[in-house]
């Protein structure tokens, strides 16, 4: 089944077309790489997928919690419709704790009122325990557990991109968004990562989009890749079809000729 | 978690004691008017910084216009009792009711600015409200309102002072308050993880608008007599000042501000002028050497000395 359909997609800044034309399929539980030089317009379709820019033309459609459709998009519905993501440029919440970052990924799943804030009522217990209970375990799940009462500006690179993704798993998306989740690692916490991811895609039952330059991590853990090159989709496929597609290896010659 | 634990118990034993020892003190006359008059003055900055703690300490949106909030509170209670002779009580709601909706009629077109815009946009709020006061007869114009009933006492204020605190610091300690506090942190990213950032920071300001209300509505009654410009773009600055002071989002920070600031600001009544120099010299000060305030964002760190945990936040 199709979660995702991406049709002739296009957004322009001013003279510069970020994206043109894109059209692309994800079916349900494909860990998908999407690669391509810098500058290539891959955050920029992120940001497509996730309401923060609007489609100059085109369309993107979900199939994940309800069928929606780009036209429905706004940033703080994403994770309501099953969509969840972290930054490539890290953006947690830096004062505050580990914790409290994990609880803010919860914030769709809560319901007591703003009265019972102001009176802590019994729902306010209820669910703040319950929150808190499932929280510490998706940090426990990531290691994080030691480090839950520490500022997330506090935290190793490697722990901020970590505590990004366990975020993002906290919003219980079905598809999920990896914005450059190795950039800034050494060799061996990618590889913890690419474990990591794989762990998650088994544990979540989620569909996944990884953005990526580290080619041992995509090629080690991506189903399918789409590349992208000046705002277009020049090839898609299988990992092995692609490190062999000319075009591709145009695209990045290209630029390492540079 | 729990309701009712040990702490919360002292907690509520030490207020209830303090509320006593005041009510004894005063009627015994050793605390005199002059030092009600400031414990007064202490209460309602109080409830006036830590209900702009909230809109710009915690949830990050920086406004000019607060005492507007304050300046609605205090001539709608003024009506309330002094012209249709309605109960204090009444009054005191209907103030944080009446600045709470005008917090959100002007916080749903000005919340979409960011930083320098906002703080023109509720600078001008504030403007408008003090020039629409002075310009209707019916509560005193330029002239003033006169005889208002002087409901406001230990009682009062002490009761008020403690609900709004307590009311506050447990909305942040929920979900909707750490959904503010995420605003301020990361706007993009919060609105990713499923906040409506637009309603947050209309709840935010709707509530540090309601409590605004009310510290007018408690200063109005003490004081018989209210004008314009006791409202003005000056008090705005005031409490701004007092909550930069005590720490942008520390409620601890707030209340330590509130009576540090309270307690200079009457020595230094009989030289008004200098007493805006000093203050703007504290400022400096702060902003040079403890640029995230006495507090910063902690609670009750000032009781914590050799913690050293995050001393070294630096914005
Ligand atoms: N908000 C924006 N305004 C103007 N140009 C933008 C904006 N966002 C992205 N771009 C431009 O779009 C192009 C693609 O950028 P981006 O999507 O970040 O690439 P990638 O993530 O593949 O490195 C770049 O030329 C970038 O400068
Ligand atoms: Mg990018």
């Amino acid at each position: 089944m199709s979660v995702l359909k991406v049709s002739n997609l296009s957004r322009a800044f001013g003279g510069i077309k970020a994206v043109t034309d894109v059209s692309l399929n994800v079916e349900e539980g494909e860990i998908i790489g999407l690669i391509g030089p810098n500058g290539a317009g891959k955050t920029t379709f992120f940001n497509l997928l996730t309401g923060i820019y609007t489609p100059t033309e085109g369309e993107i459609e979900y199939d994940l919690n309800s069928k929606v459709t780009s036209k429905d998009f706004k940033p703080h519905k994403m994770t309501g419709f099953g969509v969840a993501r972290t930054f490539q440029n890290i953006r947690l919440f830096q004062n505050m704790t580990v914790l409290e970052n994990v609880l803010i990924g919860f914030h769709n799943g809560m319901n007591y009122s703003v009265a019972s804030s102001f009176f802590r009522l019994p729902s306010f217990y209820k669910e703040e325990e319950e929150t808190h209970d499932k929280a510490l375990k998706l940090l426990e799940k990531f290691n994080l557990i030691d480090k839950k009462d520490a500022f997330a500006r506090n935290l190793a690179y490697g722990d901020q991109r970590r505590l990004e993704i366990a975020r993002a798993l906290a919003a219980n998306p079905k598809l999920l968004l990896l914005d450059e989740p190795a950039a800034g690692m050494n060799p061996k916490e990618t590889a913890e990562l690419t474990e990591l991811i794989k762990w998650i895609r088994k544990t979540f039952d989620l569909t996944i989009i990884l953005i990526e330059h580290d080619m041992s991590l995509v090629m080690n853990i991506c189903e399918r890749l789409f590349v992208f090159d000046y705002g277009h989709l020049i090839a898609s496929g299988l990992p092995d079809e692609i490190q062999k597609n000319e075009r591709v290896i145009k695209a990045y010659l290209g630029e390492d000729a540079n | 978690m729990k309701g009712f634990n040990k702490k919360s118990i002292i907690a509520i034993a030490a207020l209830i004691a303090a509320y006593i020892i005041g009510q004894v003190l005063i009627s015994n006359g050793i605390i005199d008017s002059y030092i009600q008059l400031n414990m007064i003055i202490i209460g309602i900055n109080i409830i006036l910084a830590v209900s702009l703690n909230l809109i710009t300490g915690f949830t990050g949106q920086f406004t000019l216009g607060h005492a507007a909030f304050m300046a609605i509170g205090a001539y709608v209670s003024a009506i309330f009792t002094a012209k249709l002779g309605q109960p204090f009580i009444v009054a005191i709601i209907a103030a944080g009711i009446a600045a709470a909706v005008a917090g959100i009629i002007i916080g749903i077109p000005t919340l979409r600015l960011k930083g320098d815009y906002l703080a023109i946009a509720t600078l001008g709020f504030g403007e408008i409200v003090r020039i629409l006061a002075l310009n209707i007869d019916y509560i005193g114009g330029a002239i003033g309102f006169n005889d208002i009933p002087q409901y406001t006492n230990w009682t009062w204020l002490f009761v008020i002072t403690v609900i709004t605190v307590l009311l506050i610091s447990n909305f942040i300690k929920s979900y909707h308050g750490r959904a503010c506090i995420s605003i301020r942190e990361n706007e993009i990213a919060a609105e990713a993880m499923g906040i409506n950032t637009t309603y947050y920071k209309v709840l935010a300001f709707a509530i540090g608008a309601f409590f605004a209300g009310i510290a007018g509505a408690l200063y109005a009654n003490y004081f018989y007599f209210i004008k314009p410009d006791s409202f003005g773009f000056m008090k705005s600055i005031d409490i701004l000042v007092i909550v930069v002071f005590g720490g942008m989002g520390s409620i601890t920070g707030s209340i330590v501000g509130a009576i540090v600031l309270s307690v200079i600001s009457s020595f230094l009544q009989s030289i008004p002028d200098l007493r805006m120099v000093i203050y703007a010299v504290i400022l400096f000060l702060i902003m040079v050497y403890k640029p995230t305030g006495l507090m910063g964002k902690s609670e009750f760190k000032i009781f914590k000395k050799g913690v050293k945990g995050n001393v070294s936040s630096k914005g």
